[in-house]
């Protein structure tokens, strides 16, 4: 054509003079085999593509742990005034990897706003020792009555509320409830700067306040406790 | 002195030269004659030899300097990286209880492990500052622009995909520093408001640091992520080769005296 552009061709292929051409036919044989082919390699890929990411991120995004209760000791082995270190397992199987330090006490209720759901042994507070900045240990120090962590510079004073350094809210905490006079421990679970329970526990550095609950979804891999 | 001949068979004695015959090949001039055939065997074959060309007798701008360098001293550290990578896998145990006594038992026991551990270990901070050098590079000469962006676009990914290496590769050697300070990447990766809270679950493999956050890391140290740099370095050396470099901004575009003159036909 003079203008490089063909003329417009009837949608028919029957018009276009194809030879055996069908009645009211409009996709041509190349072009049904050309998307045929296209569609079978797309949908081979997804075949293996989708298993192998699903597989991949399925169990570490979905998986809900059981929830464990480990003993840590008689109530008699806590006070009011200061914290007693415990060694509990977060993650079981792994050795040492797994263990973490967590420390316990006597809730003052005058000092504490309640944060565990009735049915717990609210009289307990078990602190975790994950700082909520970028998650280094915390490590209590008793003559301060201060938390400290020794990466960044945070601190916590004796319930656990921030009170310098970069951390964006109190330290997490884990359910308590008393079986055959054990204190036990269970899951974990975050707190905002009021207080306030978020049962499906966040990552450190994600803050809890305003709208920081918003952008930092609970994952959908929470301990589901029985109330 | 010439020793007298075995006695052969009639077949494999060697025969006298006929009249007229040219004499024959030196063994010199023979294996150099083997090399070029299986040379040409091959490209016969594949018609390699004009990519070669094509790679290797490109054009280059006047002022062509050591920076230009840069580039290629990346490629070769990670190379160097993916060397000494593959035979620290042979040593190395990803799980939670051997890992940290088999990077010790590639340190004090295997013969030379030390020092490929080594090399592995500063390479990588070689080719970090490598990376960032060619990069500073590029930008300072102007070698991003039009029509290279998107060989900056493809650079920048493999600066992120080097730092991914980095970031996976620090947990390897699984003591304390390693431990924490992976604890605290992956934690400032959950800071990525809506989708971070997910790709931190998926980097360590659920919740909590557990069983499989190691081999996890390990699997994208050591196959997800190097097979995506030798596929984007090829990207990036095949535009290399298809627009050409740019000349230093110090050197002036070579004009006509008397500014542009008409040509007149």
């Amino acid at each position: 054509m003079a203008d490089g552009r063909k003329d417009p061709k009837s949608k028919y292929t029957l018009d276009r003079g194809m030879p055996g051409a069908f009645e009211g036919e409009t996709v041509t044989r190349r072009r049904f085999m050309n998307v045929t082919a296209q569609a079978a390699g797309g949908i081979a890929v997804a075949a293996f593509a989708l298993p192998a990411l699903g597989f991949a991120a399925g169990t570490a995004l979905f998986q809900r742990p059981p929830v464990e209760w480990e003993a840590i000791g008689p109530p008699e082995d806590f006070g009011t005034e200061s914290y007693i270190p415990r060694v509990i397992t977060e993650v079981a199987g792994i050795g040492q990897v797994g263990k973490t330090t967590i420390y316990v006490r006597k809730r003052v209720p005058e000092k504490d706003p309640p944060s565990q759901p009735p049915g717990y042994a609210d009289e307990f507070i078990a602190i975790s020792t994950r700082c909520m900045h970028l998650g280094c240990p915390v490590r209590y120090i008793d003559a301060a009555k201060r938390f400290v962590c020794p990466c960044h510079g945070g601190v916590y004073d004796f319930v656990g509320k921030v009170i310098g350094g970069p951390p964006v809210r109190p330290l997490d905490r884990f359910y308590t409830r008393l079986r055959d006079g054990q204190v036990e421990v269970g899951p974990r679970y975050s707190v905002n700067s009021e207080f306030r329970r978020f049962p499906s526990y966040r990552d450190p550095a994600q803050d809890l306040d305003g709208i920081g609950q918003y952008l930092y979804p609970g994952r959908f891999s929470t301990p589901k406790m029985s109330n | 002195m010439k020793l007298p001949l075995p006695p052969l068979p009639t077949a494999l004695q060697p025969k006298p030269k006929r009249p007229g015959e040219a004499e024959q090949a030196k063994p010199v001039e023979q294996a150099k004659e083997a090399g070029i055939t299986a040379v040409d065997w091959i490209d016969e074959r594949t018609s390699l030899s004009g990519a070669a060309r094509w790679v290797m007798f490109r054009k280059i701008p006047k002022g062509t300097n050591w920076f230009y360098t840069l580039g290629s001293a990346t490629m070769f550290a990670f190379l160097s990286q993916a060397v000494t990578g593959v035979f620290l896998a042979m040593y190395y145990d990803p799980s939670v209880v051997n890992a940290y006594e088999s990077a010790r038992h590639i340190t004090n026991d295997v013969w030379l492990g030390e020092f490929v551990r080594g090399m592995h270990k500063w390479g990588s901070t070689v080719m970090v500052v490598l990376i960032c050098l060619h990069m500073a590079r590029t930008f300072f000469f102007g070698a991003y622009k039009y029509p290279r962006e998107l060989n900056w676009v493809i650079g920048v990914v493999l600066l992120i995909l080097t730092f991914v290496m980095s970031f996976t590769g620090y947990l390897l050697p699984f003591d304390q520093r390693s431990y924490w300070a992976t604890i605290v990447g992956v934690n400032i990766n959950g800071t990525g408001p809506l989708a971070g809270p997910f790709l931190s679950d998926f980097l360590r493999g659920g919740a909590e640091f557990g069983a499989t956050t190691l081999s996890r890391f390990y699997a994208i140290h050591m196959l997800l992520v190097p097979g995506a740099i030798a596929a984007l370095i090829g990207a990036h050396l095949y535009l290399v080769a298809r627009l050409g470099t740019t000349a230093p901004p110090w050197l002036k575009a070579e004009s006509h005296e008397g500014g542009i003159r008409e040509e007149r036909v």
